[in-house]
């Protein structure tokens, strides 16, 4: 029997044609170009630090001792700004889409997702020059109405700064400029809770929030907390709106309303990439590969969430 | 039948009237518009602060329906409606900074908005007039080059990942172009100015080209997520009947797969441009800020629109107002170019979309 079988099989394979292996070769080189890329990210970037992490104090052009002694206080700004701006941008986005997912007529839901995307669409400079014409000015005095009634509350106390150019208004710009994203994926998530389940809550008699907090919202946890997560990636890498808003200085400081705020390190690079030459550039290369690690561990774990879940949509 | 009471105030008590929320929303606004009138009208403001009104109005509102419903519907119904309001002011306060910073633009941007911007560069122009056409033409030419790098790239990986990918080399794929679209734009810059540092030998580079490289490497993965979704929408049963015909795989790619889903990877395709164009950072790295027009994307600095934006911001001249206005007319360009590609990539899903039998 098999030796009947053999060539009957060799008989009905389809031929091989030469465009299809030219073609799965193009298809196969468009993917492996994109390892290759990374990979000449991750190595020229490496490659371009390792003089930094030696670097004497005398080579330095900013008065620091190290370079390690350089980071931290960027580091901590950058983490600092990025997490005040998920604290606002959290609740808001999660309300603005439930108000598009379950609030909604069905009818206008998908424009007002559309004008929420708009927000997305505003490149970063712009928000830069908003937040310093229109924006600082604009909460100034709030500032100083938060500082005389709350002051004290460590992070409050003053003196105010007289510009409103501190790292709470570059918080709120990004989470402006975080919302979007935030939006958008916890609104596809809510869309996905299953109908039967909303349904058997308003049959017991729940209202509307009832329904959503035994309904929606368990089902939608993890897509949530990633959802955060992708956010928070994209503000902590963030760059000219926090290097044009902010009055930068490199210190660890946890005052949010006084003239003197910690930079972040997207910011620092911009600012000072254009006047920077021979082992200060090396120095400002690597702390790009400190933001790139950061981002990279915080995207990762965004991720992990996802995937833990399972059937969660690569986002 | 005698056990029926009657209900005083009929089925609809206990319940606020239907659209008492709306005429309560009315109401703290106009509390708020008023209060805040009287601050402009005592000196407290120097303007109308319209934008203070209606938050605070929003905040008055939240807070009056849950007062309000609290004492007529009870405890679990005021909950509920207090959500409801709280969810809308969500929304309407994020669209407070929308509005504001398209007024903004748009307002402080018409006043360059005029022939001489879109013909002259700010060569030996340290006053007002000039404009920004070197930048518009630098905007235009890098990122026309980031498109032709990313999107052949881009597309041929989805292609592998959809119709090919399978095995750990897909899943490695895969995985990089989520690290890919997690990349800060700064670290793209810092890569391309790295890599043509050392292939120039020039420790002050700065050309066009880099910063196109900087700018495919972050959208390459928009383009790959974007034309991998079209290709999964493709019904297999269109690849199979391409197969029964004997059509070789990759003439049925070519022909039947990406002809389908053409639509969608063009409007993918023109997001992720108006995704990078509105970049700033890595250009302000590797491509540098010049006054001068330079075509020549492989030699000496380029000036871009977000970089001309930035730069004629923070490093005004003498006559200060001058240059603030040649930004704002430069941000109100680049929206204008975002909305313009956003607007056109949804006209082409909406128009030039398969049939496809749902």
């Amino acid at each position: 029997m098999t030796a009947s079988t053999a060539p009957l099989r060799s008989r009905v394979r389809a031929p091989r044609h030469v465009g299809d292996s030219a073609f799965f070769g193009a298809a196969l080189t468009g993917g492996l170009l994109i390892l290759v890329a990374l990979a000449a990210v991750a190595i020229f970037l490496v490659v371009q630090s390792l003089p930094a992490f030696g670097v004497k104090a005398s080579e330095l052009n900013n008065g620091f001792s190290s370079f390690w002694t350089y980071v931290v206080p960027l580091v901590f700004g950058t983490i600092w700004a990025a997490l005040l701006a998920l604290i606002i941008a959290v609740p808001f986005s999660l309300g603005i889409a439930l108000f598009i997912s379950h609030y909604a007529p069905r009818r206008i839901a998908r424009g007002l997702g559309a004008i929420i995307d708009l927000l997305a669409a505003v490149p970063s400079v712009v928000f830069g020059a908003w937040g310093i014409f229109v924006f600082s000015p604009f909460v100034q005095p709030f500032y100083s109405f938060l500082s005389t009634t709350l002051g004290w509350f460590p992070p409050f106390s003053g003196p105010v700064s007289p510009t409103g150019r501190t790292v709470l208004t570059v918080a709120v710009v990004l989470a402006v400029m975080i919302t979007p994203i935030i939006t958008a994926l916890s609104r596809e998530i809510f869309l996905q809770t299953p109908r039967l389940n909303e349904e058997a809550a308003l049959a017991l008699g729940a209202t509307r929030w009832e329904m959503i907090r035994i309904a929606v919202l368990p089902f939608g946890r993890a897509g949530i907390v990633s959802a955060a997560m992708l956010g928070l990636g994209r503000a902590l890498g963030e760059t000219l709106a926090v290097a044009m808003v902010l009055s930068p200085s490199v210190v660890i400081s946890p005052f949010v309303l006084r003239s003197e705020n910690p930079t972040t390190i997207a910011a620092n690079i911009a600012l000072n990439f254009p006047e920077s030459f021979g082992i200060n550039v090396n120095v400002l290369i690597a702390t790009g590969l400190v933001l790139f690690v950061i981002t990279f561990v915080v995207n990762a774990t965004a991720r992990a969430v996802v995937g833990r879940r399972g059937g969660g949509k690569g986002i | 039948m005698a056990s029926t009471t009657a209900v005083p105030g009929g089925i609809h008590a206990g319940r606020l009237p239907r659209y008492s929320p709306i005429g309560l929303l009315g109401l703290s606004l106009v509390v708020t518009g008023g209060l805040f009138l009287i601050f402009l009208l005592a000196g407290m403001t120097a303007a109308y602060n319209a934008t203070g009104a209606i938050f605070f109005g929003l905040l008055l509102w939240v807070v009056v329906v849950y007062v309000a419903s609290f004492v007529v519907e009870g405890s679990r119904r005021a909950k509920d409606r207090l959500v409801t309001a709280l969810v809308c002011t969500a929304f309407g306060v994020a669209l407070l900074p929308l509005i504001s910073l398209l007024i903004t633009v748009v307002s402080r941007g018409l006043a360059r908005f005029d022939v001489a911007y879109f013909s002259e560069s700010m060569r030996n122009v340290t006053d007002a007039g000039g404009g920004g056409v070197h930048a518009i033409v630098g905007t235009l030419e890098i990122t026309l080059a980031a498109a032709v790098i990313s999107v052949p790239i881009g597309l041929l990986a989805a292609i592998y990942l959809v119709e090919y990918g399978r095995g750990p080399i897909a899943r490695g794929v895969t995985f990089l172009v989520d690290v890919m679209t997690g990349i800060p734009s700064i670290v793209a810059g810092l890569f391309a100015f790295a890599l043509f540092e050392l292939v120039s030998g020039n420790p002050g580079y700065r050309a066009g080209i880099g910063g196109s490289i900087a700018l495919s490497l972050l959208m390459i993965p928009i383009v790959v997520r974007s034309s991998e979704e079209m290709l999964k929408l493709v019904p297999n049963e269109l690849r199979e009947a391409a197969y029964a015909l004997g059509v070789p795989r990759w003439l049925t790619i070519v022909k039947v797969v990406l002809p389908t889903a053409l639509a969608g990877i063009v409007t993918g395709v023109m997001l992720a441009i108006a995704r990078v164009i509105g970049e700033t950072a890595p250009l302000l790295l590797v491509a540098g800020f010049t006054d001068s027009m330079n075509y020549n994307l492989f030699d000496q600095r380029m000036m871009t629109l977000p970089v001309f934006v930035y730069t004629q911001l923070t490093q005004p001249g003498t006559n200060v107002q001058a240059f603030f206005d040649r930004a704002w007319t430069g941000a109100l360009v680049l929206i204008l170019i975002v909305l313009l590609l956003n607007v056109v990539a949804r006209i082409v899903a909406r128009f030039f979309a398969p049939k496809l039998s749902r």
